[in-house]
């Protein structure tokens, strides 16, 4: 899934500054799952915001509402009659929620409470660790399953280099060496094959916005 | 392989010297922090007549210094052969390989192709990483356009660079038998030579040598020991806890403490010798590189005392 964190508090407030009126939307999905910009995390937020402004002496009015999903048009459509009440929205979605809020309502300014990191999986309860960098050339087929773009510091292609250290990464003891992993997994399946083959230079496909379009499928106004 | 430099692939000193057999050694010297060309000099005064090549490192550690193709041309400019150091942190592909025709254009005939140290390590830790691509990838881009005379690209390069392909191999990192078949990638990737991280655990440096020879890789690449003479117990521990992927054993800590107060340095540069000594006499290995670090006016004490004086002159 999708990982974010919340911004600094100070941030949130500073981008603030000026709006009497806020609604903050929410996300029910990823962002909720990692504990960063669900229903909880919204009230959570407009409680800091209402108390640190009436310190202040600037009260601000804030209203909340979480929508299904911040990347599908469908639920924000739910917020179609309630934004024009508002001086600015927070988003607490990730990136391409926060992005597609702020594509729907572009007269109204859109801030976003948290910072996306990534593709992550959910070790525990809110412990996520990044899985995945979305390269759109996926190698896991002969690296063991191991992410070297994601996992090791200098994302090789023909790893390990010569900074293993007892099986971490010279970058950090808490970090194990992706390639390390690799070929320990390879070796324990009898494929170290895979990658005795030199990786040629990627293709970066990530250099660019990309546009999916699935196989059948067209972009509604090329339909006839 | 190129016929257009009398059967050599660049022509470089230490290509010659090693094709003709002789035992190559190497130096090492860093750029300065700065723009004092005199310190390039005055560094390279200590080296010339007493290496075959000197490794020009590339803001090594991740620490900014002078462009290491620069400080190449000033050896060059000073009668010295550099070893022009990339690493792949801090170009793309495009970086490097505009920098790789502006090195030849000014002289330069040698390359190590590096991953380089992780940015965190240096003095710009917030920076971005570009490994746009690895060091087997640079070495086989090196290699293309030497004898292919063309771009990672495709395109044509009028006049392409003929360099002496070199890489690095860490014979002591885990995993370790991993590590013989990642130097058989970097040969089959085309490497030409090769130097090794700092030995001090010789008895884990033969055993790779002996897997080397055992694969042939020996015959294929020339092997450069690569020596760093310990000048204190202190630099000794520190190489041991500290450095990623360095091998020290205990032993040797414990002889330098021997050595006794004011003898230490020493002591260092005699175990060095004895190591010289052996690698001359090993078989596989072809050369020292000898990496004093920011030790560089001791170089002629040790290449007298390890006995590799005087350097050949091959033409």
């Amino acid at each position: 899934m999708i990982v974010a964190k919340r911004k600094p508090f100070e941030e949130i407030k500073d981008m603030l500054k000026g709006y009497k009126k806020v609604l903050n939307v929410g996300c029910g999905t990823c962002v909720s799952v990692c504990l960063a910009g669900g229903e909880k995390e919204v009230a959570v937020l407009n409680a800091e915001i209402d108390m640190a402004r009436k310190l202040d002496n600037d009260p601000i009015e804030l209203g909340a509402y979480t929508v299904e999903r911040q990347c599908d048009r469908e639920y924000l459509a739910e917020l179609d009659d309630m934004v024009k009440d508002y001086d600015a929205l927070i988003s607490m979605a990730c990136g391409v929620g926060i992005q597609f809020l702020a594509e729907r309502f572009p007269e109204t300014p859109v801030l976003p409470a948290v910072d996306t990191s990534g593709l992550a999986v959910n070790q525990a309860v809110g412990w996520y660790e990044e899985r995945c960098r979305s390269c759109q050339s996926c190698v896991l087929g002969w690296t063991g399953g191991i992410c070297p773009v994601t996992m090791c510091a200098k994302g090789l292609y023909n790893g390990p280099c010569g900074g293993t250290n007892q099986g971490k990464c010279e970058i950090s003891q808490d970090q194990p060496c992706a390639w390390y992993l690799i070929h320990e997994r390879l070796s324990a399946q009898d494929r170290l094959d895979n990658i005795k083959r030199i990786k040629a230079p990627s293709t970066w496909c990530d250099q660019v916005p990309r546009t999916l379009i699935q196989p059948g499928y067209k972009k509604p106004e090329e339909e006839e | 392989m190129s016929t257009e430099q009398n059967g050599y692939k660049s022509g470089s000193n230490l290509e010659k010297v090693l094709r003709a057999g002789h035992f190559a050694f190497t130096g090492e010297l860093g750029p300065p922090r700065g723009t004092t060309v005199k310190e390039v000099t005055e560094k390279a005064s200590h080296l010339k007549g007493m290496v075959d090549a000197v490794n020009i490192t590339d803001n090594q550690t991740a620490v900014v210094r002078m462009a290491s193709w620069a400080a190449s041309f000033i050896l060059v400019q000073e009668g010295l052969e550099p070893n022009f150091q990339m690493v792949c942190r801090d170009r793309n592909r495009l970086a490097m390989q505009a920098d790789i025709l502006g090195a030849y254009a000014l002289g330069i005939r040698n390359m190590l192709c590096l991953s380089g140290d992780h940015q965190q390590f240096g003095d710009h830790p917030q920076a971005k990483g570009v490994f746009d691509i690895d060091s087997m990838q640079l070495i086989g881009m090196v290699k293309r356009m030497r004898d292919e005379g063309q771009f990672l690209g495709g395109a044509e390069i009028e006049d392409p660079p003929k360099i002496f392909i070199g890489a690095a191999a860490n014979p002591f990192a885990e995993p370790y038998e991993w590590r013989v078949h990642r130097l058989a990638k970097k040969i089959e990737a085309g490497v030409d030579f090769i130097q090794t991280q700092c030995i001090y655990n010789m008895e884990r440096f033969r055993t790779w040598v002996k897997q080397a020879n055992d694969m042939g890789l020996s015959e294929k690449a020339y092997i450069l020991a690569g020596v760093t003479p310990m000048k204190s117990v202190g630099m000794a521990k520190y190489m041991q806890s500290k450095v990623p992927g360095m091998d020290v054993p205990e032993d040797l800590i414990k002889r330098l403490q021997g050595a006794g107060k004011g003898k230490v340095a020493e002591e260092g540069i005699k175990i060095a010798c004895e190591q010289i000594e052996e690698f001359k006499e090993m078989q596989g290995v072809a050369g020292v590189h000898l990496m004093a670090i920011e030790w560089e006016h001791k170089v002629p004490q040790i290449a007298e005392q390890a006995g590799v004086l005087p350097r050949p002159e091959v033409d």
